[in-house]
């Protein structure tokens, strides 16, 4: 008699411990940022954390009765990490969103697990058109290769240059950037006469930059990760491929805000086409680029940054307006449903989710670098408006 | 064409100066020194941050990273490498690798791990071009000044090594280290400053290549398969012959990667394949030795 009654209290007690962190998680909101923090990728994590404070710094940290705790965590770049982190991250700490990803690996890594656990995954950088694919919890609020790809290919043959060699870092968006850049120039009228792939640990552009100079094209197009983006354009200028009429045109990676100034003067005149310059000129921007500075020390938001941000607001956004009983969190799929098909002006321009393929639909711009105040920056002079990442509409 | 030679040799020279300290260190001291790219890239570091924040001229930070690099290398030798030597060669080998990633993570820590830019003087930025297209010679200054750089140490530890009386002492050292100190050789000495110098000479390559390898955190693991593979050709017993396997991987690298860009990056190793399938002890070995 006596043991009943005490393991009944037991199992009361029991229940009781177990209900109680329900009960305090209730008006906490949790967000598993995974980034890389170290490492090469090193300046992404940095950007989006940065942004991701900001955000919740300018809009406070309590949204629809709930308290937003942000967790991040460092995968460093290797995918197997990652996973491990966003399984840690679901099962132990119970986030309601899974948010960062630096690289493509990354996120096709953990698209499982977001699956599995029916948890929102918002990618905030990686830029792999497929991404959106592997998961239907997926959203984006960074940009695709083929996105910005597609718009220089519009863009070239309207201005002189048919005759295309491209170079890109041989690895998912690099044959992304490739193939798509290739296929529209082609459509446009123009042609790729010579597609150069540079393994990834490549020590010297020498040998590729002297193959381009000898094949004569109008133009040399380039993507490769931001860190390489500097080497490229001062052998470009070594070799003197400026001198023999060659343009250098490139997806916005190679002059990333976060490292022009770094490049020198060597990066005057360059085109590139990307959604984000931090010299995009519109008010929304500018408070965003000076209340950046001012949190972090004079840095400049780049590409990463503004995905980071505009991650922030969808996730925000998605809580305020979920539609939930009563006071309880809004649920994996309620939340993924609000994300879908939100409108609004980010620093990049007005952008819009689309609810179909949960992939961002955006300005791509065209910009050239300039001097402006002492720095270089990507100044705008041509938008293509509202492109949809061309890799979904096959 | 020409102009692929020459950036061959450019690119030839700069790995040599980068891999001869190894080669000394392993063929002279027997010792197998994996972090040998960790002082080229110290020397790399010290010529971007004293230029980048404090505005030192380029060609003064040369001898300032040789001289860092041969101070790291003097005091890590005194304090680390030396109970190392009697060492079995895995012990080296699990050591010096271990030393490569505390170099990397602290680099990376400290300095962060992007890409360094260091910015060249005009006059080194230029380039030149001899003779019309076909046989177009285009060479960059750059290139040229590291040709003069290097040719001119290689002729200079040439003399060291053969005509003086150090390098005797040093080959002394190394074939027999009792009989050496028994003749009053300060053998020690003798170790600590030729493994200052490799370093140092490793240094002034990290900041000569800064530029046209780049340069960030990861510099020391992935150039050490190149430090690696140089040594491997070229054998160990001499300067020459690390300088020739040196000049033929950079003419190969840069003219595979021109000439078959497909298959780039693989023309290294299957050269160093065949290479060491006909001559296992290296392309330039004499005959005996140890």
């Amino acid at each position: 008699m006596k043991r009943r009654q005490f393991t009944a209290a037991a199992l009361a007690a029991a229940t009781f411990a177990a209900a109680l962190p329900a009960l305090a998680q209730d008006n906490t909101f949790k967000i598993g940022l995974i980034l890389p923090m170290t490492g090469q990728q090193a300046s992404t994590g940095r950007q989006i954390e940065a942004a991701a404070r900001l955000y919740m710094a300018q809009n406070g940290d309590t949204v629809a009765g709930k308290k937003i705790q942000l967790i991040v965590k460092d995968d460093t770049s290797l995918p197997d990490t990652t996973r491990r982190l966003a399984q840690e991250l679901v099962v132990n700490d119970k986030v309601n969103v899974l948010a960062g990803f630096g690289i493509t690996p990354s996120a096709l890594a953990t698209a499982p697990i977001a699956t599995q656990s029916k948890t929102p995954l918002v990618v905030m950088a990686a830029a792999t058109s497929s991404i959106t694919e592997a998961s239907p919890y997926i959203v984006r609020t960074s940009f695709t290769l083929p996105q910005v790809s597609v718009a220089l290919a519009d863009w070239a043959p309207k201005n002189g240059i048919k005759k295309v060699v491209s170079l890109v870092s041989d690895y998912g968006p690099g044959i992304d950037a490739e193939k798509f850049f290739k296929d529209r120039l082609i459509f446009n009228g123009g042609q790729v006469t010579e597609a150069l792939r540079v393994p990834m640990r490549n020590p010297d552009f020498a040998p590729f930059l002297q193959k381009v100079r000898d094949s004569k094209p109008d133009a040399l197009f380039v993507f490769v990760p931001s860190g390489a983006g500097a080497a490229v354009m001062k052998q470009f200028l070594e070799r003197g491929l400026d001198k023999a009429g060659i343009k250098l045109i490139a997806t916005g990676d190679v002059t990333d805000d976060d490292q022009l100034n770094d490049m020198g003067d060597g990066a005057l005149g360059v085109v590139s086409s990307h959604h984000y310059s931090a010299a995009h000129p519109s008010a929304t921007n500018k408070k965003f680029v000076e209340a950046f500075g001012k949190a972090n020390k004079g840095m400049r938001p780049n590409f990463m940054a503004v995905g980071g941000y505009d991650g922030m607001r969808v996730i925000y956004e998605a809580l305020r307006t979920a539609k939930t009983t009563g006071k309880a969190t809004p649920s994996g799929d309620a939340l993924l449903a609000a994300m879908k098909g939100q409108i609004f002006e980010s620093p990049r321009g007005p952008i819009f989710i689309d609810a179909q393929t949960r992939d961002v639909v955006q300005n791509v711009y065209l910009r050239k670098v300039e001097r402006k105040d002492g720095q270089l920056y990507n100044v705008e002079f041509d938008v293509i408006k509202d492109v949809k990442d061309p890799g979904k509409t096959r | 064409m020409l102009t692929i030679l020459f950036d061959g040799v450019a690119y030839g020279m700069l790995l040599f100066i980068l891999a001869v300290g190894l080669a000394v260190t392993m063929g002279l001291m027997n010792f197998i020194n994996l972090a040998h790219g960790a002082f080229a890239m110290a020397g790399g570091y010290i010529t971007v941050l004293l230029m980048q924040r404090m505005g030192v001229p380029f060609l003064v930070c040369l001898p300032l990273a040789f001289l860092g690099a041969a101070l790291m290398g003097a005091l890590l030798e005194r304090t680390l490498y030396r109970p190392m030597y009697n060492k079995p060669h895995l012990d080296q080998v699990l050591f010096s690798i271990g030393l490569v990633f505390m170099a990397v993570a602290s680099v990376d820590y400290f300095l962060g791990s992007s890409q360094q830019n260091i910015h060249l003087p005009v006059w080194l930025k230029g380039r030149t071009e001899i003779g019309s297209d076909p046989f177009m010679l285009g060479m960059g200054h750059y290139r040229l000044f590291i040709i003069a750089v290097c040719a001119a140490l290689t002729v200079a530890l040439q003399y060291v090594l053969t005509k003086t009386r150090f390098g005797s002492r040093l080959r002394a050292s190394v074939d027999d280290q009792r009989v050496a100190a028994g003749l009053g050789i300060n053998v020690n000495l003798v170790f600590l400053s030729t493994f200052a110098v490799g370093s140092g000479l490793a240094g002034l390559g990290g900041a000569l290549g800064a530029e046209v390898l780049g340069l960030d955190p990861t510099f020391p693991l992935k150039f050490m398969v190149y430090f690696l593979i140089v040594v491997a050709v070229g054998g160990t017993s001499s300067i020459t012959g690390p300088l020739l396997a040196a000049l033929l991987l950079g003419i190969a690298d840069v003219a595979g990667k021109y000439y078959i860009p497909k298959l780039g990056a693989f023309i290294v190793y299957s050269l160093m394949i065949a290479i060491l399938i006909w001559r296992p002890q290296g392309l330039f070995v004499r005959k005996a030795g140890k």
